[in-house]
């Protein structure tokens, strides 16, 4: 039965594998249906986790599902910056040692997962919205809150709706100075902050093929900033080549039908695409860097689980070679992960940032989150590679913050102002 | 998670919201992410708008917002925060995903009308009827709710997962066949 689901020509990606790993397995479930879907993987961080143990706890549940489909993951806040949080950081230690889940500190969840652990074909909840990373390597991936995590330790199953679907064709070749992050700017910038609320997008067509794992990685985290449940791209050679380098199988691959049913199709010609900035704040329209003029940066963040991958420090670092970070201008970089940090470290781009005057950190989620790590003061000014730009969200209520590309932030770091990276390359 | 669970019929005055009220400004990651105590949380509710909202909040108070209420982050601190600041529903026009479920799952009622904002002013007395899913504003005009499946209802009657789970020692879903349905999240 799940052959003639996975061979179904009118189905989505989200109907397909909705209907192939529910309870009950083997009924099609069409958009808008309820299902009950057991979970090959449950994670949560510790900005999410401690609230989750503590309803764990406080349901009475003694023993979670299966501790070895458990993550933990100390990312939002490390290394802790205050008594606060290490004592939560504590208490998720202490749960871990209780119930044999895995635990890794240091590295951010979702490129952890990718690097390590979430495969095709898997279904994946996270307690953290950008969960829908892993989209780009066709899981089902999507983020829910600690309750539901609580209950998922519990049970290893949670009720999901099938989603709606919108359909984007990528067509075309970017130019110089264009990334996968111009991309998704541009497509939140086309259909608005709830314009994939509730659905599962799916990137298609030919331009997709050139795009990296990290780039489809970026593309569907940042999926997130217009409310997307799903952001999928299927599996293919270069998703193959992944794994197989990588040394790991795959789970399942699925292939939206033919003939399946959108809500909205959309066209993006990659080679119309400009280096995009979204800001200052959620409320303004998405605008080509070159239209800001002398918009002064007191701070540029080069990170996050959006833009903190090798590939993104490594435009970075291509761009201030030989150049300095204008005084006045604080240039920030983290990698998304432990890993991208050793390599970053061995292939010599961290001395690169240093000698550009740059700070290069460990792997948090810190400036992001305005834990630590680039906190901004008030009416500071801020550009980023983070996903997100709501008030008060990198710090003060009162600074401002907008979102680029790595190539975007490198080549604003060095003229102190929000620039384009083209004459850099 | 224990506060009791909602009355089937909620009366309040009303705060009333603009479009797009992400989760960063119902509570910074900063103040979130050093607590897990929810009165704690309370004192931070809606503090990117204004950080003495808890000071001006009433026991029994209500939200009406504009679309997409609670976009962004999957912090269930969000939906905390407002209910442990004494808000007794929140109505919008449309809630964003993640918000949609937390509400469910922490029993904080949650319904969705479009147009609401257009019906009703600050501090305007409405009632929410949990039974019927309707919203009554100032004037006694009735509003429906978007549907939800009869298993969240229920969730939410019963004041949230917690409630639920102890009760029962099961969750809500666990039974549940696949049902055609007309809700979101």
């Amino acid at each position: 039965m799940s052959q003639t689901i996975l061979n179904d020509d009118s189905l989505t990606f989200a109907e397909k594998i909705i209907s192939v790993k529910a309870v009950g397995g083997g009924k099609v479930h069409h958009a808008g249906e309820i299902a009950v879907l057991p979970a090959d993987m449950a994670m949560a961080q510790d900005s999410t986790g401690p609230l989750a143990i503590k309803v764990f706890r406080e349901m009475g549940v003694q023993k979670v599902w299966d501790p070895k489909k458990i993550h933990l993951v100390i990312d939002h806040s490390f290394p802790a910056p205050d008594e606060k949080i290490a004592n939560l950081h504590i208490l998720i230690r202490e749960f871990v040692k209780q119930q044999g889940v895995r635990l890794v500190e240091g590295s951010i969840s979702h490129q952890h997962l990718l690097e390590n652990h979430v495969v095709p074909g898997m279904v994946l909840f996270g307690a953290d919205s950008h969960t829908c990373q892993a989209g780009a390597i066709g899981a089902f991936a999507t983020g829910i809150g600690s309750s539901e995590m609580a209950a998922l330790w519990a049970s290893g199953k949670l009720w999901v709706r099938v989603p709606e679907s919108l359909k984007i064709n990528l067509i075309g070749q970017f130019k110089k100075g264009v990334y996968a992050r111009d991309v998704i700017t541009h497509f939140i910038g086309m259909v608005g902050e709830d314009g994939g609320n509730y659905k599962s997008l799916e990137w298609k067509g030919p331009a997709v093929k050139n795009l990296s794992i990290a780039s489809r990685a970026c593309i569907s985290n940042n999926s997130m900033e217009c409310g997307c449940k799903l952001s999928i791209f299927e599996v293919d050679p270069a998703t193959q080549d992944y794994f197989k380098t990588a040394n790991r199988k795959t789970m399942l691959e699925i292939h939206a039908g033919p003939k399946a049913k959108y809500k909205d199709e959309y066209d993006i010609d990659l080679g119309t695409l400009e280096p995009e900035v979204w800001g200052p704040g959620n409320e303004s329209k998405v605008r080509s860097a070159s239209e800001f003029g002398d918009t002064h940066l007191d701070e540029v963040f080069i990170g996050s689980s959006t833009n903190g991958r090798y590939e993104d420090l490594m435009v970075a670092s291509k761009i201030l070679k030989g150049h300095k970070v204008k005084p006045g201008t604080r240039c920030i970089v983290t990698p998304a992960s432990r890993n991208v940090f050793e390599r970053a470290i061995k292939e010599g781009l961290a001395e690169t940032f240093l000698e550009s005057g740059a700070v290069f950190t460990n792997a948090t989620c810190g400036a992001c989150v305005g834990t630590h790590l680039g906190v901004l003061g008030e009416n500071e000014v801020c550009l980023s590679t983070s996903p997100r730009n709501y008030l008060g969200r990198m710090g003060a209520s009162t600074a401002k913050i907008y979102l680029a590309s790595p190539a975007t932030a490198a080549a604003s770091a060095i003229e102190g102002k929000i620039a384009t990276p083209g004459r850099y390359l | 998670m224990s506060l009791s669970a909602p009355s089937a019929i909620i009366r309040g005055r009303t705060w009333v919201w603009p479009d797009d009220v992400n989760t960063d400004i119902i509570i910074p990651f900063r103040f979130k992410a050093r607590t897990n105590d929810p009165v704690e949380m309370a004192k931070y509710a809606m503090y990117g708008f204004d950080p003495e909202f808890y000071k001006k909040v009433k026991p029994g108070d209500l939200f009406v917002a504009g679309g997409n209420f609670g976009g962004g982050s999957s912090r269930e601190q969000a939906p905390v925060a407002i209910k442990y600041s004494g808000i007794a529903a929140v109505v919008a026009e449309s809630f964003a995903r993640i918000f949609y479920r937390n509400s469910f799952a922490i029993g904080l009622p949650a319904l969705e009308v479009p147009g609401i904002t257009k019906q009703v002013k600050q501090f305007d007395e409405i009632s929410v009827n949990l039974k019927d899913w309707t919203v009554t504003t100032k004037d006694g005009k009735v509003y429906h709710a978007l549907k939800v499946p009869e298993f969240l209802r229920g969730l939410m009657r019963e004041g949230g997962l917690v409630e639920y789970y102890k009760k029962h020692k099961s969750f809500p879903w666990e039974r549940l066949e696949a049902t055609a349905s007309s809700t979101r999240a």
